[in-house]
């Protein structure tokens, strides 16, 4: 049996349902037993622009996007312009027949910038800038052509259903589309059905509809083409699997480990994790009463970051969502959590800037901007995680770095994981634990001091409300009960005190925590975030090919693990550093911090996430000593 | 339980000029706290930065000075998570009307129940008396070079604009007045703003004790000075609404901001508008959330021995394939 890895992408205008036809297609595969990694890519705006959806679906695991496309979906000209020349040479393209006399000039929303490079395209390809030139360039190529008239099956349906209404019913061209491909690809079409009955499970009718409509495609497809090259066909389940997306990996775990209070300021990729929070915001709770998540959308995010600093003062586990436009604005409030020892945990995800840079586009940027955010020395943990699992796992334990040690926490997301769509283990409460450090619950007697002398720098932490611990705060420097000071005695205990948070965190953090290394090798990749999955997903391609080549992943960025880097490093000849950002950010920590020079870069930041090829590709040239000390990666439209 | 005044203040050393208003201030709050007699941990203080901002120290409750023009923000969240608390915000006329500005209207929409207190003594007190956003335009205190070229902003009539549903104004040397007010704005059911006129004979050499007092403008029979302050209660002012129909309500609003536009000759203090009718913040949760106030986020459990008891698994099954 020959293995399946196939990349499906369907593309349209924004607002015109492209994501609910890949919810379906993503659905219907993983019913089916098989892997799914898909990600969204749109631009900042709500209608009209174009906007695409890749599925890579596999039968064994898989961790990130590849470069190229197996088949194409298309029912609007744009989405065939701009991904033609991107579908393998033995891949497919589905589209709307009508389209083939569309010229790129009719198409407005085609930026000038790609419209010169896909002329020069079709021009050296002897072809004119029409749908029918980019189709014949594809075919010539040996891409298989399925042309298929949505419109006329819509057509059909509304005479077969006596309902003629269906005839306009444009956004039903995604399930119809769905449907034509997996006829095409040749999976049964049982789990396309309950797909879409799950996906408009709130609208009966409309499920119903669709489903007669889905059932019809896919029949009309299998009947009128021969079958495609590739075909998927179901495998194992694996039992305990879900289908989920980034951000809500995020959400689940707040839920679960006990974050009562999210305030937030709408913003690209992070907004959709506060909106999920208020969407589930009753819960049960094992023999108690139900609980609740107090989800508030806030005038900007200086306010979201001083409501969470409010509540968590009431001892309540509180976090923020943000990108980097919105965490700029919340650097001074994170000074005052600082000062005043307040455990908060903000959740960045982060996009590419500077400024609104490309609000919608993937980036690590802001690994150096969360390190460094806010005036003075204060201590704050920043901490990154490589995918949707660990976005699950790692919130648990943001919120136990912030109360362990009264301290602000940073946790690292991104675009690209926020906006994947992939299968992964059903998430494991009971892996969480709750560590809430020296949060009081009673206190006897008076004479409280919330700055009291402790010799790992945290002290006993009250909360508001509670008998006998009023304590102060203040953003000046403060005495052992929070009233301001400017003793320079006061001062010295004062900062020395909040600056031991840092050494006990590396003490007392576990190594696997910190970091994790994937096996060593001479040649090794070192990176954060969301680069994990691309990575490994390059490094098993390599292994076939019997190069080895090490990983090693931080996950606490800061304080940083020197220590122990070094020692995961120590029989390494050869460092590649990688990340999506121009400077190298986590580079320039290496080179700070290990003694030693990194040897290669290997940086991206068209906007777009890292495929495995191109990783592949990039590590493949520093072992033959072909590459250049900072190869820089392009791939993606 | 039986407070006395003297259980609200602390012993931290006061650093504001002789004969600045905040005194009184500081003063009518702990005098409101111990007549409300609640209890001290249960009423938070909150403070925003500039000679103001040291209020929340002077008081032995739970006092958080936050950041400049971020008081409200750091309140309402507290107050959100901890229903229970009585939360006391108070700050500068330049911190809540000048870089907070934006704070301060959204919180009118939300209306939380809790008070909030300005300090509007018309400088920034505590960077050395530049004009704030309530200094009138062409006036030119002590330290300006310049005479003011800004139009001042009027609280009063932001607030309503706002949606603070309980609008009043106080005077710092009134300490008895002020109490009362403060007594009421933390009584009210929803968001309730407390404008004070706070003298700064430091920087603000216009709007002294003795220009509030109309030492500037003697009554040409009596030869006495025709204060400008004057009680709205004594003109039999009804500041409430009181039956839901917007007939009543324009009413009250209206007149309300006539009368904030009072200044000069005659200026108005005490309550300009109230409206219970409409729903606090917590009721809105509530409505969604039904144990919002008997279960809030600070009261609820959520581990037992170090491992969580919130279920998710019905969230998980709709995402299992
Ligand atoms: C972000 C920021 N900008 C500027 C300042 C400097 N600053 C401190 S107090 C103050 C103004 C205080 O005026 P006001 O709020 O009216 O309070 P007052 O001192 O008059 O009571 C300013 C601008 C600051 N602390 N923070
Ligand atoms: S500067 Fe003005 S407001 Fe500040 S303490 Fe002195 S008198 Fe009071
Ligand atoms: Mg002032």
């Amino acid at each position: 049996m020959s293995s399946i890895d196939l990349t499906w992408v369907i593309g349209g205008p924004q607002g015109g349902g492209v994501e609910t036809a890949a919810n379906i297609f993503a659905g219907a595969c993983a019913g089916c037993g098989l892997k799914i990694f898909g990600k969204r890519e749109y631009y900042s705006n709500i209608k009209g622009e174009h906007s695409y959806f890749g599925v890579r679906v596999s039968d064994s695991t898989i961790r990130s996007n590849v470069s190229g496309i197996t088949m194409l979906v298309a029912f609007d000209a744009e989405t065939i312009f701009r991904h033609a020349e991107d579908v393998f040479d033995d891949g497919a393209i589905v589209y709307e027949s009508d389209l083939s006399q569309v010229k790129a000039d009719e198409v407005q929303t085609l930026d000038l910038q790609f419209k010169g490079r896909l002329v020069k395209y079709l021009d050296s390809k002897n072809k004119p800038a029409t749908i029918q030139g980019a189709l014949d360039a594809a075919k010539e190529r040996g891409v298989t052509l399925y042309p298929v008239s949505f419109k006329a099956i819509l057509s059909n349906l509304a005479d077969e259903t006596g309902n003629p209404k269906l005839r306009g019913m444009f956004r039903m061209q995604n399930v119809l589309a769905v449907s034509v491909s997996l006829g095409l690809l040749g999976l049964a079409p049982d789990t396309l059905l309950s797909s879409v009955a799950n996906i408009f499970a709130k609208k009966k009718e409309i499920a119903e509809m669709n489903k007669h409509a889905a059932n019809y495609a896919y029949n009309f497809a299998a009947a009128k083409f021969q079958k495609f090259k590739h075909q998927l066909s179901p495998i194992p389940k694996e039992p305990n699997t879900i289908l989920v997306q980034g951000f809500q990996s995020t959400g689940l775990a707040k839920i679960a480990c006990g974050c009562r209070f999210q305030s937030y300021y709408p913003i690209t990729p992070a907004s959709d994790e506060s909106v999920f929070l208020e969407s589930n915001e009753t819960f049960d709770i094992e023999n108690e009463r139900p609980g609740s998540t107090m989800v508030v959308q806030t005038e900007d995010e200086i306010s979201a970051i001083g409501m969470v600093i409010g509540a968590a003062l009431t001892g309540t586990r509180s976090a923020t969502s943000t990108s980097g436009p919105g965490f700029s604005l919340m650097a001074e409030m994170l000074g005052w959590a600082g000062i005043n020892e307040v455990p908060i945990v903000v959740t960045l995800y982060q996009r590419s800037g500077p400024s609104t840079g490309l609000p919608t586009r993937h980036g690590q940027d802001d690994l150096q901007f969360a390190i460094h955010a806010g005036h003075g020395d204060f201590p704050r943990i920043v901490y990154a995680s490589g995918d949707t699992e660990e976005g699950f796992y790692d919130t648990a334990k943001c919120f136990n770095f912030a109360e362990n040690f009264q301290i602000p926490v940073i946790h690292m997301m991104d675009k690209f994981i926020a906006s994947t769509v992939s299968t992964v283990p059903r998430f494991d409460v009971k892996k969480i634990t709750i560590e809430r450090g020296k949060l009081l619950q009673k206190i006897d007697s008076e004479g409280y001091t919330r700055f009291a002398p402790s010799p790992d720098g945290m002290s006993p932490r009250s909360k508001l409300g509670l008998e006998n611990g009023i304590f102060w705060n203040t953003g000046d420097e403060s005495d052992e009960h929070g009233h301001i000071s400017e003793d320079p005695v006061n001062r010295v205990y004062k900062m020395d005190k909040r600056a031991k948070k840092l050494e006990v965190a590396l003490q007392t953090i576990s190594k696997e925590d910190q970091a994790v290394k994937y096996e060593g090798s001479e040649t090794c990749i070192v990176s954060w975030g969301s680069t994990k999955g691309p990575i490994l997903d390059a490094i098993e391609m390599l292994k076939k090919e019997n190069k080895k080549v090490g990983f090693v992943q931080i996950k606490l960025l800061h304080p940083f693990p020197a220590d122990y880097i070094k020692s995961l490093l120590k029989d390494v000849n050869t460092i590649i550093n990688i990340e999506a950002n121009h400077s190298a950010q986590l580079g320039s920590l290496l080179n700070e911090y290990l003694d030693r020079k990194v040897d290669y870069h290997i940086l991206k930041y068209t906007g777009r996430p890292m495929t495995c090829n191109e990783i592949y590709e990039s590590v493949k040239k520093v072992l033959d000593d072909k590459a250049e000390k900072k190869e820089v990666l392009t791939y993606g439209v | 339980m039986v407070s006395n005044l003297s259980d609200y203040k602390t012993e931290v050393h006061n650093d504001w000029c002789p004969g600045c208003g905040d005194f009184g201030i500081v003063n009518a709050i702990q005098m409101a706290l111990a007549e409300m007699e609640i209890p001290r941990h249960k009423a938070a203080i909150f403070s925003g930065v500039g000679c103001s901002g040291k209020t929340s120290h002077f008081i032995n409750t739970y006092g958080v000075h936050t950041l400049h023009g971020r008081v409200l923000t750091f309140a309402q969240g507290a107050k959100l998570a901890n229903p229970g608390m009585t939360v006391v915000a108070a700050g500068g006329d330049g911190d809540g009307l000048g870089i907070g500005a934006g704070h301060f209207v959204a919180a009118g929409r939300r209306n939380v129940d809790m008070t909030y207190i300005i300090f509007n003594n018309a400088v920034y007190g505590l960077t050395k008396g530049q004009a704030s956003p309530t200094l009138k335009l062409g006036l030119k205190t002590k330290s300006l070079p310049e005479p003011n070229v800004n139009q001042s902003v009027n609280p009063i009539a932001l607030a309503i604009a706002s949606g603070f549903t309980f609008v009043a104004r106080g005077y710092a040397y009134d300490v008895r007045q002020l109490k009362d007010l403060i007594v009421a704005a933390v009584k009210h059911r929803g968001l309730a703003f407390l404008d004070v006129l706070q003298p700064c004979p430091t920087y603000n050499d216009i709007n002294t004790r003795d220009w509030f007092a109309g030492m500037d403008n003697i009554d040409e029979i009596t030869k006495k000075p025709l204060p400008r302050i004057y009680k709205l209660e004594d003109t039999g002012y009804d500041p409430v609404v009181h039956i839901d129909s917007t007939m009543e309500e324009n009413e009250k609003l209206t007149q309300a901001l006539i009368k904030s536009n009072e200044w000069d000759a005659k200026i108005p203090t005490g309550i300009f508008y109230k409206n219970e009718l409409i729903a606090p913040y917590d009721q809105r949760i509530s409505d969604r959330i039904p144990n919002y106030l008997e279960n809030p986020p600070a009261s609820q459990e959520i581990s037992n021995n170090g491992k969580p008891i919130t279920n998710i698994s019905k969230i998980l099954d709709s995402l299992e394939v």
